[in-house]
């Protein structure tokens, strides 16, 4: 079993890294006896587990869709960095141990390796099959585990994982979005493409049930077969894929942007198209400049000289919340942090307006969703007018009575 | 009856030239436009729009109110403006990113906080000289001195804390955490208490200057208004510390705090995204900078109403009240 250690300090004068590598040495060898306690009274050092598997990179129509290889990994860096600033204050010190697979490696054992190592916080950046083998595996009982790689709306609805948290948005929030903007425009005839692969279809189904959810009326849908390249011809191909009834909007559910992108401007009908391309709800993008975050924009820049993307976004607010209830409770005993998660005394300053809370039933984040083109926020939801009798913010994915999560 | 003629002319005349000079004078950064907004609080009208370095967040006037210090954030140094001419005629080493600072009681020590940095800036206002530079938690906003000159406050936001800074050896000396995000620092005029905004959090904390302990909070409520949405941002005590209006940022109101019962008296409705507050010297009015409206508020303060909305620059930030007395 590989496992890394980092140790991140760059802002510390350099003869307190050194104190700190001892420190940390120090408590590697009280980690290998299964403690994860602090050495003295009122310190405490916490080691915050990584644990990634790649997602398959499938072919798409543009040779230049590439996301960047390390999405998540620098959002938890910059999280751990974050909490250190906060943490050499009081004493706190977090360790950073990354356990990074490719996606057609034995992924169960990795992950069983991970649950049994000796890391109480694990920050997962994978599938939804993984994320869920990980919460029903009885090594899981008594660890928190945040799951920011998986949109999944099952893990949200069904799964019910009592130390299993989310802070990446699921599908039904983004779409909830989307859809809230639309209908709040008046765009409520909608046409819905959808691509053939699993994740189009899972998105697909989100958007229906937002569409039925803030009456918006789906006139026509159609499956992207893609048999086509669009690169030479879209101005054929997609006017006539665009024909049908009259409608306001083309939403299309396109997880790889493998098509999408080449139906803008291309309708048959001058037409807005929104979803994974065009208008795309996202829990975070680069273009995200308000509320203090043109200063997380900054701090993400300068490490990882790109911009911040929403598994990045998800992997740092994973690792702040574990940090903030740390900081709040000055104790890293994970029944105590699942208990203050879960709370209304819980609050992370995220960067959206608002503040960020974990819905007490299923584990996820609450956050607003902003929804963004290539360069400008369009508008940020919960879109003003939708009402909530505890917060705005939980019209957006599942309720507490929409889930199987009676806790 | 020439002379007396004479003598009436200068007379009226000086007269005038008084009654121009008797105005309060109050002073706007706007944030998005690179100027300062000049407003006569007689006639409540912008008399005056200067154009200054880019991103004007924080500004404060020398103690003789002959100089306007500018935190001019992306041109990363805090410049000097001399009142009298509206013209830059310096700048201070602020580092990079400075947001908002505080002056010493006798005017000789800035100290700037460094958005980007992490650190707290000390300048030598004389010299202009940095005269330490300190490490402090992620994002630094607000900067407070004690009245007695003897502790300098820095809030940090990403990191929730209160830094406190002696300023004789410019080390810190306690770290006190406080609400999420907090924004703003002020401390009552005999020094006891320091007052502190947390935007996130929702609320304003009292923490003993002595202890460095937080002794007591003040939440908020309004009807109607989502309570993710007050987020209290700028504070300003009455001279005679009876009452705190503490600006609530999205809530579009400027809350008004008994600072005896620590209970809201009322919440008067400013612009939008209400950011800043000042009050005039003689404590009868006060400011409140409105970010999205671009505009600043004035209320009566006796009557706790507002009596006029002001148009000024885009996005107004900073808000500081030159009194007549100093004008010459």
């Amino acid at each position: 079993m590989i496992f890394k250690l980092y140790l991140w300090a760059p802002c510390w004068p350099a003869r307190s890294v050194g104190l700190h590598l001892l420190v940390l040495l120090g408590l590697l060898s009280s980690a290998a006896a299964g403690k994860a306690a602090g050495a003295q009274s009122g310190r405490l050092s916490v080691e915050i587990q990584y644990f990634e598997v790649k997602r398959p990179l499938r072919p798409t129509l543009s040779n230049l869709v590439r996301p960047p290889v390390d999405r998540g990994l620098q959002g938890a860096r910059l999280g751990i960095h974050d909490n250190n600033s906060t943490g050499r204050f009081l004493g706190h010190h977090y360790r950073f141990a990354t356990r990074i697979i490719p996606a057609e490696a034995d992924w169960r054992s990795a992950a069983r390796e991970v649950l049994a190592g000796p890391a109480s916080f694990v920050v997962i950046n994978a599938p939804a099959p993984v994320v869920r083998m990980m919460a029903r595996d009885p090594a899981a009982k008594g660890k928190i585990l945040i799951n920011t790689g998986s949109g999944d709306d099952d893990l949200r609805r069904t799964l019910c994982a009592p130390g299993l948290f989310h802070t990446l948005p699921s599908r039904a929030m983004r779409a909830d979005a989307l859809l809230q903007f639309l209908v709040k425009r008046r765009w409520t005839r909608l046409f819905l493409v959808a691509g053939r692969r699993p994740g189009d279809a899972k998105f697909a189904a989100s958007l229906k049930r937002a569409a039925a959810k803030f009456r918006a009326r789906l006139v026509a849908g159609k499956t992207w077969i893609g048999d086509a390249d669009l690169r030479r011809n879209a101005a054929r191909e997609a006017p006539r894929f665009t024909q049908g009834p009259d409608y306001d909007a083309l939403i299309v559910a396109d997880e790889d942007r493998d098509f999408g992108q080449y139906l803008l401007y291309n309708t048959w009908l001058p037409r807005p198209v929104a979803g994974s391309v065009g208008l795309q709800p996202v829990a975070w993008s680069p273009v995200v400049e308000q509320w203090g975050a043109a200063q997380l924009q900054r701090r993400f820049r300068k490490i990882a000289r790109r911009g911040m993307t929403s598994l990045d976004y998800a992997a740092w607010a994973a690792v702040r919340s574990i940090g903030e209830a740390i900081t709040r409770l000055k104790t890293a005993e994970p029944g105590k942090v699942r208990a203050f998660l879960h709370s209304e005394k819980f609050a992370l300053a995220g960067f959206k307006g608002r503040k960020l809370s974990f819905r007490s039933w299923n584990g996820q984040l609450r956050q607003p969703i902003p929804l963004v083109h290539e360069t400008a926020v369009v508008a940020v939801a919960p879109i003003a007018g939708y009402l909530h009798r505890l917060t705005e913010l939980d019209t957006l994915g599942f309720d507490r009575r929409e889930t199987e999560c009676g806790h | 009856m020439r002379l007396l003629a004479g003598t009436i002319v200068a007379v009226l005349a000086y007269a005038l030239a008084m009654g121009a000079a008797r105005a309060d004078l109050a002073y706007v950064s706007n944030e998005k436009d690179n100027t300062i907004s000049v407003i006569d609080m007689n006639k409540l009208t912008v008399v005056d729009t200067i154009p200054v370095g880019l991103r004007p967040r924080g500004i404060l006037f020398s103690k003789d109110y002959r100089l306007l210090y500018i935190c001019a954030s992306d041109t990363d140094t805090v410049q000097i403006m001399d009142v009298k001419s509206g013209k830059i005629v310096g700048t201070l080493p602020s580092g990079d990113d400075p947001e908002q600072f505080a002056l010493s009681p006798d005017g000789k020590l800035l100290f700037v906080a460094n958005e980007d940095d992490n650190i707290a800036t000390v300048i030598d206002t004389a010299t202009r000289t940095v005269v330490a530079e300190i490490d402090v938690g992620v994002e630094p906003e607000g900067m407070a001195v004690s009245p007695d000159g003897k502790t300098a406050v820095v809030t940090s936001e990403t990191t929730n804390m209160v830094h406190w800074i002696d300023t004789t050896t410019y080390k810190l000396v306690d770290n006190t955490l406080v609400d999420q995000r907090p924004r703003y620092a002020v401390f009552t005029p005999n020094g006891k208490t320091l007052w502190v905004s947390s935007e996130i959090g929702g609320s304003v904390t009292l923490l003993d200057v002595a202890s460095r302990k937080p002794v007591a909070k003040v939440g908020f409520r309004i009807p109607g208004i989502a309570k993710d949405r007050i987020q209290p941002v700028g504070i300003v005590l009455t001279p005679d510390e009876t009452l705190a209006f503490v600006a609530l940022g999205p809530a579009n109101h400027v809350a008004v705090v008994d600072t005896k019962t620590l209970k809201v008296v009322t919440y008067i409705l400013v612009g939008r995204r209400v950011w800043l507050l000042a009050l005039t010297p003689d404590g009868g009015r006060l400011l409140t900078t409105n970010g999205i409206s671009g505009d600043v508020t004035v209320v009566d303060v006796k009557s706790k109403r507002p009596i006029k909305t002001i148009k000024v620059g885009r996005f107004p930030w900073g808000v500081t009240v030159r009194p007549t007395k100093q004008s010459k």
